[in-house]
């Protein structure tokens, strides 16, 4: 069965965000790593962009398919994993650790519209 | 958790590719018909998808693993959605003769012919594969989309023919699987299973004989661009034949492959997919099958509107190899454009596991079609610079 960590916040586009203090960690879930297949590369805007919660920030490629990555909190971007330019494969490996995509400083502190993780259980 | 739940990306067009997609946006599993290894994929922890109205694997491990386990050592195809017909009688050779475009005169006993069945406007009903079992007895593989389709085209030719009356079609679909043993390996793992020697059934040459104990057709054929060999049990010898093969197969490094393999590893080989580049829309000429065609054999079904496209400048549009030059994996239904016009459209694309590239096969018009033409792949907006090359992207080393 797929991961579901506590302390993570879900979108229902299978988003996750890990905020911490004014700074959220935003990746994929593992259900949408599994769903994907194997992911051969992630487009995505330059540090400095903003996102909108809800809004399309990026695309991700797998071999069969490709998705589109929903912003799950409203911010700037202030880092974008290097390592995924190298191997996207990293998201299917371990997508809540080293398959991260993106670090936002939030505009504002808030998980409006976010599920915990008994909810996102729910609802894959 | 059949559903996905990814949002569409911006451009609907050229997001998505057809065959085998287990991962179309909101696309649900529904209950269609099961192969007699349903349980057995299931028990694979096999993803299963709705694919031509059957419940079927698109992928067990993973579609870079399973790729790669069938160009570098072997893998198992379930591919018993495909149809099997029979035909039979005096009439029957003759009548094929005239229903399929390739010469069915070139075969003898036990051989295998790739061919087609075409619509009078040249346009394609599917194409097959023709066994000739013995002098009056030949066998159809079908595709599995196209099953009740071509059984009713075949039925009305056959009413209409002149030795109509002196031969039999018999739909086996239902009675018959087929297995497919694909890869470099495909020979050790066949010669651990088979009674007889496989190293002397040649390319497109069948046999019958005992595999694992189950008497059976098999022929060495696939859709891979490897070496391999295809198995015709019947549908009660199915499950234990499967179980027993990917057993003998273990030592050899043979994986279970699922559709989503099937794809990226036809496409690498530059085959045709029924519902891609073959449809009731494309010339079978444009569609590059001008080599199985035979238009010294006599009249055939499509022969009128296939011989002028055959001669020189008869051709507006034709299939192409087309390969990105930059990091983008072209889509099914993604515009092709040169010099700001739009030339072209994909019909299968991929991210090739071999060549690490963003590949297609595409239609484009002649001017645009030669290889070396640079051309640009639009996808979500973008053009991606690609180029022409030939359909064979991959190309196994001879022994």
């Amino acid at each position: 069965m797929s991961l579901v960590p506590d302390g993570l916040k879900y979108t229902k586009d299978h988003e996750w965000a890990k905020i911490e203090g004014a700074v959220a960690t935003v990746g994929v879930t593992d259900h949408a790593q599994r769903e994907l297949g194997d992911i051969v590369f992630v487009e995505l805007p330059k540090v400095g962009a903003n996102v909108l919660s809800g809004q399309s920030f990026g695309t991700i490629e797998a071999v069969k398919t490709v998705a589109e990555l929903y912003a799950p909190v409203s911010g700037t971007i202030t880092e974008v994993n290097a390592a995924l330019a190298a191997d996207a494969g990293v998201i299917n490996q371990d997508p809540y650790g080293t398959g991260w995509i993106l670090k936002v400083k939030l505009d504002h502190p808030s998980n409006e519209g976010l599920m915990d993780a008994a909810a996102y259980k729910a609802l894959i | 958790m059949g559903t996905i739940g990814f949002r569409a990306p911006r451009n609907g067009a050229c997001a998505h590719s057809g065959a085998g997609s287990g991962c179309r946006k909101g696309s649900k599993v529904t209950a269609g018909k099961k192969t007699p290894l349903y349980d057995s994929h299931v028990a694979l922890n096999a993803k299963m998808v709705p694919f031509a109205g059957f419940s079927m694997p698109v992928q067990y491990s993973g579609i870079r693993q399973e790729h790669e386990a069938v160009r570098k050592a072997v893998g198992l195809f379930d591919v018993s959605h495909m149809g099997n017909f029979f035909v039979t009688g005096k009439g029957a050779r003759g009548f094929l003769q005239r229903a399929t475009v390739n010469n069915v005169d070139k075969l003898r006993d036990m051989d295998a012919q790739y061919s087609a069945l075409c619509y009078p406007n040249g346009t394609v009903v599917d194409d097959i594969l023709v066994y000739r079992l013995g002098p009056e007895r030949f066998k159809l593989v079908v595709n599995a989309s196209n099953i009740d389709k071509d059984f009713a085209w075949l039925e009305n030719l056959r009413k209409e023919d002149k030795e109509g009356g002196d031969m039999a079609l018999r739909n086996a679909s239902e009675e018959l699987g087929i297995l497919s043993l694909q890869g470099p390996r495909a020979l050790d793992v066949a010669r651990q299973v088979m009674e007889s020697d496989p190293a002397l059934v040649a390319t497109y040459k069948a046999g019958r004989g005992k595999v694992l104990g189950v008497d059976t057709l098999y022929s060495r054929t696939g859709y891979t661009g490897e070496d391999g060999f295809e198995f015709f049990p019947e549908n009660k010898d199915l499950a234990s034949l499967w179980a027993r093969l990917l057993e003998a197969g273990s030592r050899y490094g043979m994986l279970p492959i699922g559709l989503g393999a099937r794809d990226t590893l036809r496409l690498e080989a530059g085959y045709s997919l029924y519902g891609h580049e073959l449809s009731d829309k494309t010339n079978l000429i444009e569609a590059g099958l001008s080599w199985i065609t035979d238009f010294a054999k006599g009249d055939f079904m499509g022969r009128p509107a296939l011989e002028p496209k055959s001669r020189p400048g008869g051709m507006e549009r034709k299939i192409v190899g087309i390969e990105l030059l930059e990091l983008a994996i072209p889509r099914e239904g993604c515009l092709i454009r040169a010099g700001g016009k739009d030339v072209g459209v994909v019909t299968s694309g991929t991210m090739s596991p071999t060549l690490n590239k963003g590949i297609a096969m595409a239609y484009v018009v002649v001017e645009q079609a030669k290889i070396g033409t640079e051309l640009e792949v639009m996808i979500r907006d973008a053009g991606k610079k690609a180029k022409v090359v030939s359909r064979n992207f991959y190309k196994r080393a001879k022994a």
